[in-house]
C-alpha cells in the first residue's frame, strides 16, 4: 500500500488538520466534523449545509465559503457523516432565515440528513432538504435505492449557493437547487479500482486493459466492462449516455470530472473530445469547468455532468465564488 | 425474567462479536459495497459499550435507548440509523419496567423491527438486515438458540439474492452470490441475546 498517511483510523481528521492550516478563512471543527465559513451566519441569508462521506474532495469541505456552501459536514471515508455533524453545521450556519440541506442520494446520507433535519427543527431552526440524483449510470429504481448523486452535486451548490448569496429565501434556493438537479445528468467512468485506507487493498478487480462503464463514487463496480479503449470512444459513450435520458435543447454546463488518479493532460484531452460530441449532436456549451472536484480517493477514471441551463443559472454560475477548490470572479 | 444486567451483557457481547468479526463484514462489505461495514459497526459498538459503563442505565429500556442513540451518533451511513433505529425503538417498546420477559423482549424487537423497516423501506427478500432479524423475532419467543440460528439461516439466505436497497443494489445481478454484510452483522446482534443469556440457562428463562 502507498499512501501518504499516518494511520488509516486518522486520515479524516488528519485532513481536516491541514485544510484548516492552509485556509484560515474556514472554520474546521476537527473533532466534530463540522467545516463553516469563518463569517457564518451571514444575516439574512439562507445556510447551505452539504455532506458525505470522506475519500471525494474537494467535495464538500473544499466547496465551504462565499458564494457556496456555509457548511461542510465530511463522514468517514465513503461513510455518511451522522445526524450530529449536521445539526452542529445547522446551527452554526442559521441566520433565521433556515438551512438547505444539499443531499446525495445513498441511503445512508439520506437517512442521517433526514435524522439531522428532524433534530435541527426541534432545535428552531428551519430545514429544506434536496436530493441530488443524477446519474443516469443507474436505471432500474424500481430494483435499487434510486439514482446515485454525483457530479451535479457541484452545480447544486454552485448554482444554490449564488442565489442563496443574493440573499434569497429558503424556498427560492430550494426550488433552485431542485431545478438545477432536475437539469442535470452524469456517466462515470472507471480505468483503475479505488483503495481505502481502512483495506489497503483494491475494493475491486480491473485488470489493466479493461475499464468499468457506469461507475459510482465509493469504488462501486458499474454496469458494464469492457476493453480498453480511446478516450474519444469512451466520451462518445458517456455524452451519448446523459444525452439519452436528458435530451437538452439549450445550452448545457459542462463538467468533466477527474476521478482522482487521472491527470488533468488526460482530462482535458478527454474534454476535447466532450466537446466533439456535443458539438457533433448540436449541443451549445455555456460554460465548461475540468478537473479534480468529486472524486473517488485514488480511482482513475472521469465522469461527464451535463447541466441544462437557462439565463439566470448561467448568472449565477458565473457569480463570484471563494472556496478552496473553486475560486473565481472575486 | 431479564433483568438490566441481561441486557448490558447483550450489548457487550455484541460489541465483542462485531469485533471479533469486523474484518469478516468488511470483506462482506467490499464485495457487494463499500468495504467499511466491520469498522463502522466496531466504532458504534465501542461507544455502545462506552457509555453504557459511564451511564449505568437503570432499566432494559434505557440500556437500549441510549444505545440506539449512540450508534446513530457515531456508526454513520446507513447502519447507524438502522441500527440505532432498531435499537431504540425497541428500548421504547420496553417501557420503564426493571425485568421482562423473554416474550416482551421478542414483542419489543419485533416493533424494533418494524421501525427499520418502515425507515428504511426494504421488504423480506431485498437482501438487506431484515433477512436475518425478520424469521429471528419469529422465534424469539421460543428460545434464543433459534432465534439465532433463524438469524443466521436469514443471513445465509440473502446469497443468492438480488439487492434491491443500499449500495449494492446497483450491482443488480451482479449483487448475487454474496451474503449481505447488514444481515450478518444483525444475525450477531441476535446471537449475542443467547450469549448474554449465558450456556447454563438455555432458552434465556
Amino acid at each position: 500500500m502507498r499512501m501518504l498517511i499516518n494511520v488509516p483510523e486518522t486520515v479524516v481528521a488528519d485532513g481536516l488538520r491541514g485544510l484548516a492550516a492552509a485556509h484560515p478563512d474556514l472554520v474546521v471543527d476537527v473533532d466534530n466534523r463540522v467545516v463553516v465559513r469563518r463569517d457564518a451566519p451571514v444575516a439574512g441569508k439562507v445556510g447551505l449545509v452539504s455532506g458525505g462521506g470522506s475519500g471525494h474532495e474537494p467535495l464538500h469541505a473544499g466547496f465551504v465559503g462565499p458564494g457556496m456552501l456555509s457548511a461542510a459536514c465530511p463522514g468517514e471515508v465513503f461513510t455518511s457523516p451522522v445526524p450530529d455533524q449536521m445539526v452542529r453545521a445547522a446551527a452554526a450556519v442559521d441566520s433565521g432565515a433556515g438551512v438547505l440541506f444539499v443531499v446525495k442520494n445513498y441511503t445512508g446520507d439520506v437517512l442521517n440528513f433526514d435524522m439531522a433535519a428532524e433534530l435541527a427543527e426541534d432545535e428552531g431552526v428551519q430545514v429544506a432538504r434536496v436530493l441530488v440524483d443524477d446519474d443516469v449510470a443507474v436505471s432500474d429504481s424500481t430494483f435499487t435505492a434510486g439514482r446515485r448523486g454525483t457530479g451535479a452535486t457541484l452545480f447544486v451548490e454552485k448554482i444554490a449557493g449564488a442565489l442563496a448569496d443574493e440573499g434569497a429565501p429558503l424556498e427560492r434556493v430550494e426550488a433552485m437547487a431542485r431545478r438545477v438537479n432536475e437539469s442535470a445528468r452524469s456517466f462515470g467512468v472507471a480505468l483503475s479500482s479505488v483503495t481505502t485506507p481502512a483495506k489497503g487493498t483494491p475494493t475491486f478487480d480491473l485488470p489493466s486493459g479493461e475499464l468499468e462503464l457506469g461507475i459510482g463514487i465509493h469504488g462501486e463496480p458499474g454496469r458494464e466492462r469492457r476493453p480498453m479503449m480511446t478516450s474519444g470512444e469512451i466520451a462518445d459513450i458517456a455524452v451519448h449516455a446523459v444525452l439519452e435520458d436528458l435530451r437538452p435543447v439549450g445550452p448545457v454546463l459542462v463538467l468533466v470530472n477527474g476521478m482522482g488518479a487521472t491527470p488533468l493532460l488526460e482530462l482535458y484531452g478527454f474534454n476535447a473530445e466532450v466537446q466533439r460530441v456535443l458539438s457533433e449532436r448540436g449541443v451549445t456549451v455555456a460554460r465548461t469547468l475540468v478537473g479534480n472536484y468529486v472524486t473517488s480517493l485514488d480511482m482513475a477514471g472521469c465522469s461527464v455532468t451535463l447541466c441544462q441551463v437557462d439565463e439566470e443559472m448561467v448568472r449565477l454560475w458565473d457569480a463570484p465564488v471563494q472556496t478552496p477548490a473553486l475560486r473565481w470572479g472575486r | 425474567m431479564l433483568d438490566t444486567d441481561f441486557f448490558r451483557r447483550w450489548m457487550a457481547a455484541t460489541a465483542a462479536a462485531v469485533d471479533r468479526e469486523a474484518d469478516r463484514l468488511t470483506e462482506l462489505d467490499a464485495a457487494i459495497g463499500d468495504a467499511d461495514h466491520g469498522s463502522n459497526m466496531r466504532r458504534g459498538f465501542a461507544a455502545v459499550n462506552d457509555v453504557l459503563g459511564k451511564e449505568a442505565p437503570r432499566t432494559p429500556g434505557t440500556v437500549l435507548t441510549l444505545a440506539g442513540r449512540h450508534l446513530i451518533s457515531t456508526v454513520g451511513g446507513a447502519s447507524g440509523p438502522l441500527y440505532g433505529t432498531l435499537l431504540r425503538r425497541t428500548g421504547k417498546a420496553l417501557g420503564d419496567a426493571t425485568e421482562v420477559t423473554p416474550d416482551q423482549l421478542a414483542d419489543a424487537l419485533g416493533a424494533g423491527v418494524a421501525a427499520v423497516t418502515q425507515l428504511g423501506g426494504a421488504q423480506a427478500g431485498d437482501k438487506t438486515m431484515l433477512d436475518a432479524l425478520l424469521p429471528a423475532v419469529e422465534v424469539l419467543g421460543t428460545s434464543f438458540e433459534a432465534a439465532r440460528d433463524a438469524a443466521l439461516a436469514g443471513a445465509l439466505g440473502t446469497v443468492p439474492l438480488r439487492a434491491r436497497k443500499g449500495r449494492a443494489s446497483y450491482l443488480g445481478e451482479r449483487s448475487i452470490g454474496h451474503q449481505d454484510p447488514g444481515a450478518a452483522s444483525s444475525a450477531l446482534l441476535v446471537g449475542a441475546l443467547a450469549e448474554a443469556a449465558g450456556p447454563t440457562e438455555g432458552g434465556g428463562e
